[in-house]
């Protein structure tokens, strides 16, 4: 079973990213969260506003500069 | 390496950065740009414009290797970092349209976001203004984004189509120092392919190396700190995120300091250099410029660094900004030191109706 909620962030531009994620964050409140980035900007931007938000970022390269980042709380 | 690397990439990257864009961008002043144009990432692709023969004002046409360095210097930073990543395919030709908009409304203020903060701390109050409809445009693009804007994704394409905005770069570094003529006309002036101004700003330049080897710092510091001068508005009011805005902060105080330095602070509104009082399309300006480059993600200078990644549309935004420039200059849309074009506010309006119209419409589509 797998209830984990997923934005895929990869390929749109600053700042839909974190933008995404900190809409889907604030909807879930807490629990687990799989973010798609393909960039290093959007993985930096995303991470740090999960941070920010109290939430612990934990970094998964999938493939070159592909991320899967899981955000928990 | 790794440790510089994940330096520029903290908190302390865009600081970093902006306050070597803000000694640096005085430094070329005084090796010979003109007034508080040390760095303009439109007024030199502007110039670039005019070098091409895209429109023929004889005063502002020279192949600005400030330019060709940003490029390159990102390029190499992304190569170096394996963020070069070749991808297309958001929206290009609405961002071909978006850099040409962005320079209609910059030409008209004269000057990007980046000379707007570099002629505030040249102490020409004029970008008061300017700053002002800057973060006006930047507002309302935020109001988009939160409502759904989006271009849509882009795409990996094929490692080649990466290399084409270097290739164009190394292109325009030849033509600079070959400078091809085919010959004269019947009054004696160059009929091209390459155009230089013998007068006017576009004849005031720093030495190339010099020019060069500063757009290539530029550019491999902002690549890695991911400088942005509409972002540092954008994210400090959406997200809350002052990173980047500290970058145009550190900018500002450096470029300010330099300049009382080299003694070129001349605080005022009249006979600042490039620059027009009318401070209505001072403001009218760059609100159309910050709302379209707020579209399209990021400064005219994040494009070309992005560029330098392999976003080929990126590339296209400022093949767009050519293009824009080469209109402004041959319909009257441009300001100049007297005042705005016959068609400038008409342009601003238009391309303001044109941007919202994307900001209304363009959603990522479900697929």
């Amino acid at each position: 079973m797998n209830d984990t909620t997923t934005v895929d962030a990869r390929g749109l531009s600053c700042p839909q990213p974190a933008l995404l994620v900190r809409q889907a964050l604030q909807k879930l409140g807490k629990g687990s969260l799989e973010v798609l980035v393909d960039s290093g900007t959007a993985r930096e931007n995303v991470s740090r506003l999960a941070k920010k938000a109290g939430w612990t970022v934990t970094l998964e390269e999938q493939s070159e500069g592909n991320f899967k980042i899981t955000l928990d709380k | 390496m790794h440790f510089f690397s994940r330096f520029l990439t903290s908190r302390w990257g865009p600081i970093i950065t902006g306050l070597i864009v803000g000694i640096l961008a005085p430094l070329l002043v005084k090796f010979g740009n003109p007034g508080n144009m040390g760095i303009c990432v439109v007024c030199f692709g502007r110039d670039i414009a005019g070098a091409l023969g895209l429109h023929r004002a004889g005063a502002v046409q020279y192949i600005r290797p400030e330019i060709i360095g940003l490029v390159l210097g990102a390029f190499v930073a992304a190569l170096l970092s394996r963020e070069f990543k070749p991808r297309t395919g958001s929206a290009p030709l609405v961002r071909f349209l978006l850099g040409m908009l962005a320079t209609f409304g910059a030409l008209v203020f004269l000057g990007c976001p980046w000379r707007a903060y570099l002629r505030l701390a040249g102490g020409d109050w004029n970008a008061i203004f300017g700053i002002l409809g800057l973060v006006a445009g930047i507002v309302l693009g935020i109001v988009f984004l939160r409502g759904g804007y989006s271009l849509g994704r882009s795409h990996p394409a094929p490692k080649a189509l990466g290399w084409v905005m270097p290739a164009i770069m190394v292109t325009l570094l030849a033509l600079l120092i070959l400078a091809p003529q085919f010959g004269r006309d019947a009054e004696g002036k160059p009929i091209g392919p390459i155009f230089f101004s013998a007068t006017g700003p576009g004849s005031q330049h720093a030495p190339l190396l010099i020019s060069l080897a500063a757009g290539l710092l530029i550019g491999f510091l902002a690549q890695r700190s991911r400088f942005c001068t509409i972002g540092a508005v954008r994210d400090a009011i959406l997200l809350r995120d002052s990173r980047l805005l500290s970058g145009v902060v550190a900018l500002i105080v450096s470029a300010f300091a330099a300049n009382l330095a080299l003694g070129q602070f001349h605080p005022g509104f009249e006979n600042q250099p490039i620059a027009h009082t009318d401070g209505l399309w001072n403001f009218g300006g760059m609100a159309l410029a910050g709302l379209a480059f707020t579209l399209a993600g990021g400064c005219p200078g994040r494009q070309l660094f992005l560029a330098g990644e392999g976003d080929a549309d990126s590339g296209l935004f400022f093949v767009g900004m050519l293009v824009g420039a080469g209109f402004a200059h041959t319909y009257g849309i441009a300001s100049s030191a007297a005042g705005t074009g016959p068609w400038g506010p008409l342009a601003v309006i238009a391309g303001l109706l044109v941007c919202v119209l994307f900001g209304l419409t363009m959603r990522e589509s479900e697929v």
